[in-house]
Formats: structure tokens, sequence, C-alpha cells
């Protein structure tokens, strides 16, 4: 979406990403989303009196990962305490990073080609999860308010983009290239759905050229969609304040995805004091070179390298290939594609079979192995299977693994292998000999003939391409 | 009564029983806890059992632990599984932890009888005990007197001859104080020599439990038993339980020792009296001892009521009502953690937790807290420079004598001053313990303080010794 001629916004986002450890950040509860609430809790991540923390030595390293990762620099931090009183945080504080995170000063290319900087990648606790009854959903006015402390002290990192950003659509690739390089980590699982991943948008407006306006924060977007929909939202509302005389005034907003609006939640008078100190039941964190190099040497290649890695297989893409170079990358799936083409597949085959029939079932990955993937494209490319008996075999596949042939012949696919093909192609040359010498000599209709021919032989179960490979192979 | 040695000695000779010392100890807190008011809870019940355990690991052949079959006092502010924990503190009451400190399983192990909960300030904060939610506790040894805070409490257990031992913790003083009052040991161990898993935090930076006894053998089983790093405290030292009592015996000769001026100024004449012949007992054995000063110690008191408030103003934001203890209703949630905040604590507490919250306000905290640590950091480096001429500092441990109830109550402080001498400690994080010598005025018990570097206890225990011998105990 355009903004009026004349005007820009300038966007930073807060991703926080809960990091995808077995156990939680200060004690040994597991880490896991969608377990019966409050099954996952000790009197550590309870907060009862007495407790104290003890940092899990697998964050620190998926920190480092991500901030290796985003170019930042990594140095010897410190924790600190963030007070404030709410029912879903147990200590009414919460572990974070302050003056002194473990990750500044990096940056993330995006597939436009653009650079945004990163600020900072710091470590800090999730709270537990409030859910308000009656009312209108929210703490205040609810009738009840339930808490599940499973999630309480499970890792995050939060990552601080600097005001680079120009455009929903950029926010929407950043958080999208974020996403793809901290599953890339292994850091994190990247589900919005799941609130793995959160962002938080400031959002500003000014007239090209002028200084940064006043910026307001909009909480808690939990999907792209959302990200899109609220940035363009607020860079109007602002725009239209400032046409109409008004000023904006800093604060928190929150966006109604089913109204499509954001509104007010707290000013800039209103926000709390936090009254940051160092935590005292922790340590300094300071991961030693050696450390540093371990993390950076397991650090698997980045999404932008493996578009690269990909893109290099491909003959002259086009940009309807280079687009699905992106999907293929963003779903993970480039692994199958690349095994495919070593096994001497066709490259463009194998790239279309991975964004349409892969990108359509990525839970079913599991069950599919990269060498059934390669035998499935090879059957297709060799005329084994029609492309829709192919995308059939594959859909089977991921729902329940197994061997591409034995899939094919069991729903009675095309089974002839083309030694077969051809060993009925040379007696049919040698029954009809007029028919061949014609067809010898240039006259591709004969073609037709020799292919009904093998139909009848077979029962209509042969592949048409398949013949005609034979008998281009013989002529 | 029988000293904690003397106790494991006699069950594994099999001349006594753990439920036998139970009894003994049950028995003398059936007969005075009422005027006394030293236990919040007896856990009558867990301690038979507890020491029937001890007695079935003899009868198996076993030694029983270090301190097989002794009872012991612990302060109310430490957790242990299904009894009542308060911290002497109305939004506590009720609340029941589902988990051991560290301490108590440690205790546990080595074949003590914990038999209750004892008696303190509110959450620590105070140094008379009077400042509990549950009434104050009475010095044993003169009931008009308080016994000193805020570990009164097991001060007092162990001079009534409740039991022979018991724990504390000491933030500022909190252990050595009543110890002086009550005329026991009191140890101050080094910053992260004992877990604090299980302890409810005061001000984090600065508790540390550890034991009173009458004698100074008791104090070093004791504290041999719970020191020693624990994994679930990420502040504890990374050594194992050090060996001190195998050095109680060591003796003073050739060590030297430095008389603080700011340790002894402002102390009354009566207990300064009985510094100066502690400062003689020690040359008689063979100590050389020199005055010095360490000027920076006479910021501490300051820096400690920014810096400890400031923690606990954080440390007791999770009294909120929504998860345990105690809840008074209000309209929404905000209303209710206010209700039950100002209906649970104290005025102390209230103090406290304003002047923290101040301390760390935006705007106030480089004023406030920042610079008391400032102080702090100079405070660590004079003490450092010290240790470098002499290898144990002594002074006073309060003051004054045991002081009467009510006598500072109005005036915070005045008060506060009663922990002038030991505070620079916590703030250093270093060791300290208070030994009886003497007595002062209307013939009250006087404190010796014994100062040393971080890891330095077997040297103070050792000292400590030479003065209890020198005292004629």
């Amino acid at each position: 979406m355009a903004l009026p001629d004349g005007w820009e916004m300038v966007v930073g986002l807060e991703v926080h990403t809960e990091l995808k450890t077995e156990t939680k950040m200060f004690c040994g509860c597991a880490n896991h989303f969608g377990s019966e609430p409050n099954t996952n809790i000790c009197p550590v991540c309870l907060g009862l009196p007495g407790a104290l923390p003890v940092l899990n030595v697998r964050a620190v390293e998926l920190a480092m990962a991500i901030g290796a990762a985003l170019h930042c620099t990594i140095a010897p931090s410190t924790f600190h305490r963030k007070n404030y009183f709410y029912p879903d945080m147990p200590k009414d504080f919460q572990i974070s990073q302050y003056d002194l995170p473990i990750n500044s000063g990096g940056h993330l290319d995006l597939v436009d080609g653009s650079r945004v900087s990163i600020e900072r990648a710091h470590l800090e606790e999730d709270t537990g999860k409030s859910t308000h009854l009656g009312g209108s959903g929210r703490i205040h006015g609810a009738d009840r308010s339930l808490v599940d402390y499973n999630r309480s002290g499970v890792p995050l990192v939060e990552i601080v983009s600097g005001p680079d950003i120009r455009s929903a659509a950029q926010a929407r690739s950043y958080a999208s290239e974020l996403r793809g390089i901290l599953i890339a980590t292994g850091a994190s699982d990247g589900r919005m759905e799941e609130g793995s991943m959160r962002i938080d948008a400031n959002v500003s407006v000014r007239r090209t050229g002028d200084p940064f306006g006043t910026r307001c924060e909009i909480k808690n977007l939990n999907s792209l969609r959302s990200l899109v929909r609220a940035i363009d939202y607020e860079a109007l509302r602002q725009i239209e304040l400032i046409d109409d005389g008004g000023t904006v005034r800093q604060e928190t907003r929150h966006w109604d995805e089913n109204r499509g609006e954001t509104s007010t939640m707290r000013t800039k008078e209103e926000a709390e004091d936090y009254r940051y100190f160092r935590e005292p039941d922790l340590v300094d964190l300071a991961p030693d070179d050696a450390w540093q190099a371990r993390v950076r040497a397991a650090l698997g290649p980045m999404p932008a390298q493996r578009r690269a890695a990909l893109v290099a297989r491909l003959p002259d893409p086009p940009s309807s290939q280079l687009d699905a170079v992106e999907v293929v990358v963003d779903l993970g799936l480039d692994p199958w594609v690349l095994a495919a083409i070593d096994a001497s597949a066709d490259p463009g085959l194998s790239l279309a079979r991975a964004a349409n029939e892969l990108a359509a079932n990525v839970t079913g990955l599991a069950n599919l192995t990269h060498e059934a993937f390669a035998t499935t494209v090879l059957m297709e490319q060799r005329g084994e299977l029609s492309s829709t008996q192919a995308k059939t075999v594959l859909g089977e596949l991921l729902e329940a693994g197994g061997d591409p042939a034995a899939i094919a012949r069991a729903k009675g696919f095309e089974q002839l292998s083309s030694n077969e093909v051809g060993t009925m192609v040379e007696e049919l040359i040698v029954l009809h000999p007029q028919e061949w010498s014609r067809y010898k000599d240039g006259d591709e209709k004969l073609a037709q003939f020799f292919i009904g021919q093998v139909m009848k032989l077979t029962k209509g179960q042969a592949n048409g391409k398949a013949v005609v490979a034979e008998l281009q192979a013989r002529r | 009564m029988k000293s904690a040695a003397q106790i494991v000695r006699d069950v594994r000779s099999g001349e006594s029983s753990a439920t036998a010392e139970l009894e003994r100890s049950l028995q003398a807190v059936r007969a005075r806890n009422d005027d006394l008011h030293v236990f919040l809870h007896v856990d009558e019940e867990g301690a038979r059992a507890a020491a029937a355990r001890v007695d079935e690991r003899i009868a198996a052949g076993g030694d029983g632990g270090a301190l097989a079959g002794v009872p012991i006092a612990i302060k109310d502010n430490m957790c242990q599984t299904g009894v009542p924990t308060t911290c002497s503190s109305r939004i506590l009451e009720g609340w029941r932890p589902p988990y051991n400190a560290t301490v108590i399983d440690r205790l546990l192990d080595a074949g003590a009888v914990p038999v209750g909960k004892t008696n303190l300030d509110e959450f620590a904060m105070g140094s008379s005990t009077e400042n509990s939610a549950f009434g104050p506790t009475r010095n044993p040894l003169d009931p008009s007197r308080v016994p000193g805070g805020s570990s009164g409490g097991s001060a007092a257990a162990v001079a009534s001859d409740m039991t022979p031992v018991a724990l504390g913790s000491d933030t500022g003083g909190s252990i050595r104080q009543p110890a002086a009052f009550c005329g026991l040991i009191g140890v101050k161990p080094s910053y992260g020599l004992v877990s604090r898993y299980g302890l409810i935090a005061f001000a984090s930076s600065l508790d540390q439990i550890g034991p009173f006894s009458k004698t100074v053998m008791d104090s070093a089983l004791v504290l041999e038993a719970i020191a020693g790093h624990d994994p679930m405290d990420s502040t504890s030292l990374p050594e194992a339980s050090p060996s001190i009592s195998a050095h109680v015996d060591d003796g003073v000769a050739g060590r030297r020792f430095g008389l603080v001026r700011e340790l002894v100024d402002g102390a009354d004449d009566d207990v300064l009296a009985q510094v100066e012949r502690a400062v003689e007992a020690l040359r008689e054995a063979g100590a050389d001892v020199v005055e010095l000063s360490i000027p920076e110690l006479r910021l501490g008191l300051s820096a400690y009521y920014l810096i400890a408030p400031a923690e606990a103003s954080s440390n007791l934001a999770r009294f909120d009502g929504v998860r345990y203890g105690r809840r008074v209703d209000g309209d929404d949630v905000t209303a209710m953690m206010e209700a039950t905040r100002t209906a649970g604590f104290g005025a102390e507490v209230k103090r406290r937790i304003m002047l923290g919250t101040y301390a760390l306000s935006a705007g106030y905290y480089d004023a406030y807290y920042g610079q008391a640590l400032k102080v702090r950091t100079q405070m660590i480096d004079a003490f450092g420079r010290a240790y470098r001429d002499v290898d144990t500092l002594i002074g006073a441990t309060a003051p004054t004598v045991a002081f009467a109830f009510g006598a500072k109550t109005a005036d915070p402080m005045a008060m506060y001053l009663s922990d002038v001498f030991t505070i620079p400690t916590n703030l250093a994080g270093e060791a300290a313990l208070s030994v009886p010598f003497g007595t002062g005025v209307d013939d009250m018990p006087v404190g010796v303080q014994l100062l040393g570097p971080g890891r330095s206890e077997a040297g103070l225990f050792a000292a400590a010794r030479v003065l209890e011998i020198a005292d004629g105990r």
C-alpha cells in the first residue's frame, strides 16, 4: 500500500523469539508448548520464595548462534531485573539484559538487496500466559483471569532492529528473512501461531527528508499479515492525524485483528519505571573465544546462502523459478531439491515439485526421504509417471512414506520401465516396418500410431512421452 | 546442655539416641517457649521422624552423619517441605513450602534434627526481633531485653538451651549481633560459601546463612555440614565444604591482627573494655596485634541502606496475593495486590520497600543506588588493602550490649546504627564471626568480632577458640 505523496514511514521491529531448548532458561522444567496448564512448573519458574535461577547453557549457545548469524558482536554481558507488577510474571520482575546485551551491532540483508541494521539481540525470560474470561477479553474488565505458568521462564531472545524499514512490505520481508535465520540456526521453530515468534513494531511517519517523527509502539503482532496491516493502518492514522493539525503522542498501542485498528494501551506518561538493576542472583556471562568459535563453527548456511546455492544449480532461471527458490528455502525444502539434482533429476522439475507438492504438506516432510523424492522426480522425468501420477505418489509419500515405485505399482500407475517400453517399441518396429520407415523419414504423425499400439498392448498404462522417447532413440 | 559435639559422640556410641536428644530438646522448648517466644512453629512430628531415621542409620551400622542426632533450630526464612514458613510476616501466613532449602537437605543428610522455625524481624529487617508480626522474642539472659536481630529467635533457642545449635541468616549483622546479645558464637560465612537456595531473600547480594552455638567447635561442625558448592545457587563458590573443625585448635601464634578504629568508635565503654581484653588475650597467645584505620568503613551504613532496600524492593515484589500466602480481595487485580501488600507487610518492611523503590527510580538511580555501588567497591578495595598487612581484623560486634524492649523502636536510625560494625563485611562479601568475651553492664555478654577475607573461616575459628579459652570456657 502506498502512502500519500511526500510521506514516508519509519519502522523498527522488536522480534521476540522463544528458544528451542529442552528446558527452561533458569530451571530444569520442560520447555514445551501445548502441555496441560501448570504442569511444567517448579519452585524456580513459579518464583516461589527462596528459589534461585541457574542459567541454561543451551539458551546462551542459541542466543550466540542468532548473534553470529546476524553479524553481531558477541560480548560479555550481564543480567538485570526489569521490575513491574503483573500476575503472569511470578517474581513480579523479569530477568532480562539491559545495558550489556550478549549480541549487539549487526545487520540483516533482505532478498531485495536492502540492509536493516540490528541494534541488539538479548536474552530474557518469558512470562506466564494469562487468559481473561468475560468482559473485553483483556485484563481490565474481565470477570476472571487464569494464569498458565508453563511458559514462565521459557528462554527468549529479543532482536531489535534499527529504524531502517520504510514500508510494510519491507517489514514483512525482514520478519520473514529473520524467521528463516532463526529456524536455520536451530534457535527457534519460528511458529508465529504458537507464539514462539512475536513482533512489536515501532512506527512513525515524516515528510520525506524531515527528521524522524514521534513513534508509537504496536504490541504483539502475531502473524506476518497482522504486521503488514497494523503498520499500514498506523502509518495512515498518523498521517491523517498530522494532516488534521494534530500531533502524534508517544504511546504503546494495541492491534485489534478483527477491527483492523490500533488503539491506545498506555501513553508515555503512564509508562512504567522498570527500575532496572543488576540481577544479584546470577553471575556475569562472558563466553570465551573458544566457546564462541564452537558456536560459529556449528552454524549451518543461512537462507541467503542457501538461496544462492540453489540458484546456482538452475540454468538461466526465470523469475518464476526465483520465486519458487524463495518459497523452497523459506520452508526448508532445499535439501530435497539439491539431493534430487545431485541424483541427475531435472533442476526445474525438482524445484517445481518441491515448491508446490512439498510446500503443500510441510508437516509430512518427516515421512519423505531425499532419495524417495529424487526417485519420484526421475520417474516422472523418464515418463514412467505422468505429472498427475507423480503428484499423487508424492502426496502418498508425504502422508505415510514408502517406496515410490511400490506406491506407483499399488496405485496401478504406469509400471513399465523404460526398458520394457523400449522392448515393446522394438517389437512393434519389426511388426510394422512401413510405418517405422515413414516415421524415420520425418513423418511425426506416425508417432501417434506407435503410441496407440503400445497403449493397446499395455491396456492404457503406458506413458506417451516415454514411447516417443524410445522411438526417437531408435530413429 | 550438652554441646552438639558431645551429642554426636553419645548418639554414635549408643550412650544416647537421636530420639532421646530430641525429646530433651522438645521438653526445653515446652518449658520456656511461651515466655520467650522463640519458636513460631515446632515441627514435633517431622523432627521425631528425622530423629528416628538417624537412630535407624546408626542401628544399621552407620555413623549417623557429622551431626548425628543434633537438634537444630531453623530461622523461619528458610524453606522446609511442608513446614509453615512465614518470615514472621502476615503475608506468608499459612504458606507451606513444597521444597527444602539446600541447607535443610544438607542438615538432614548430616543427621541433624530440625526442631522448628524460629522468630525473626519480618523478612529479616531489624535488629531486635521486635519487627516480627507475631510478637517479639525475649532475651533468655534477661527477658526485659531484646535478643538482637534479625535472627533473634535462633539466638534465643541456643541461649535458652532449647537446641545446642541453630541456623540464622546475616544480611547486615543478623547473626553476629544477636549472637553478641545472647552470649553465643555467631558466624557470617564468606558470600557464596553456604547455598542460599531456599533462603527467602531479603537482599540477595548480602544474605548468607550461618550457625549459632555456645562453643566454637559446634559452629565449625554445623558450618562444615552446610557449606560447599550448590549447583542450585549460581553465586555459590565452586569448591567443596572447607575443613574447619580440624583447624579450631591451630592457635594464633605468629598471626597478625588489626584492631580497626572504625569498628570500635562509638561503642559503649563496657564493650570497648572487653575488646581491649580480647586484644591482650590474642597477644598472650602469640599473635601480633596492631591498630589501624579503614576510613571507608564509615560509609558502610549509608551504602547498605540503599543497596539492601533496593534489592528487597524487588525481592519482595512477588508477595502479591496471586499465587500463595495471604490474599486480600479487591475490585481488580491491581487493587487486590495493593490491598494484600498493605495488609500483609509491617511498617519496617514497607519503609524499606519504599526506600529501595526510590533509590532505583529513574532520575535517582545514579545519585543513590549507583553511588552506593561505588562505595561498595571502595569498601572491598579498602578491606583488600588492610588484608595485605594483617590476617584478621578485630572490633566490636555491636556498639552496646542487649538493650531493653522499645529502646529504639521509635527511632529507625538508632536501630540501624546497632549494625554499624557488622554491615561492612556483608558489603564486601567476606567472612566474620562474633565470639562472646566477658560481660558489660548488668552482666550482659559482650561480643567481639573477628573479620577475615573471603574463605578465611578456618583462621577465624582458630582465633575464636583462643578467645573462648581465654574467657574460661
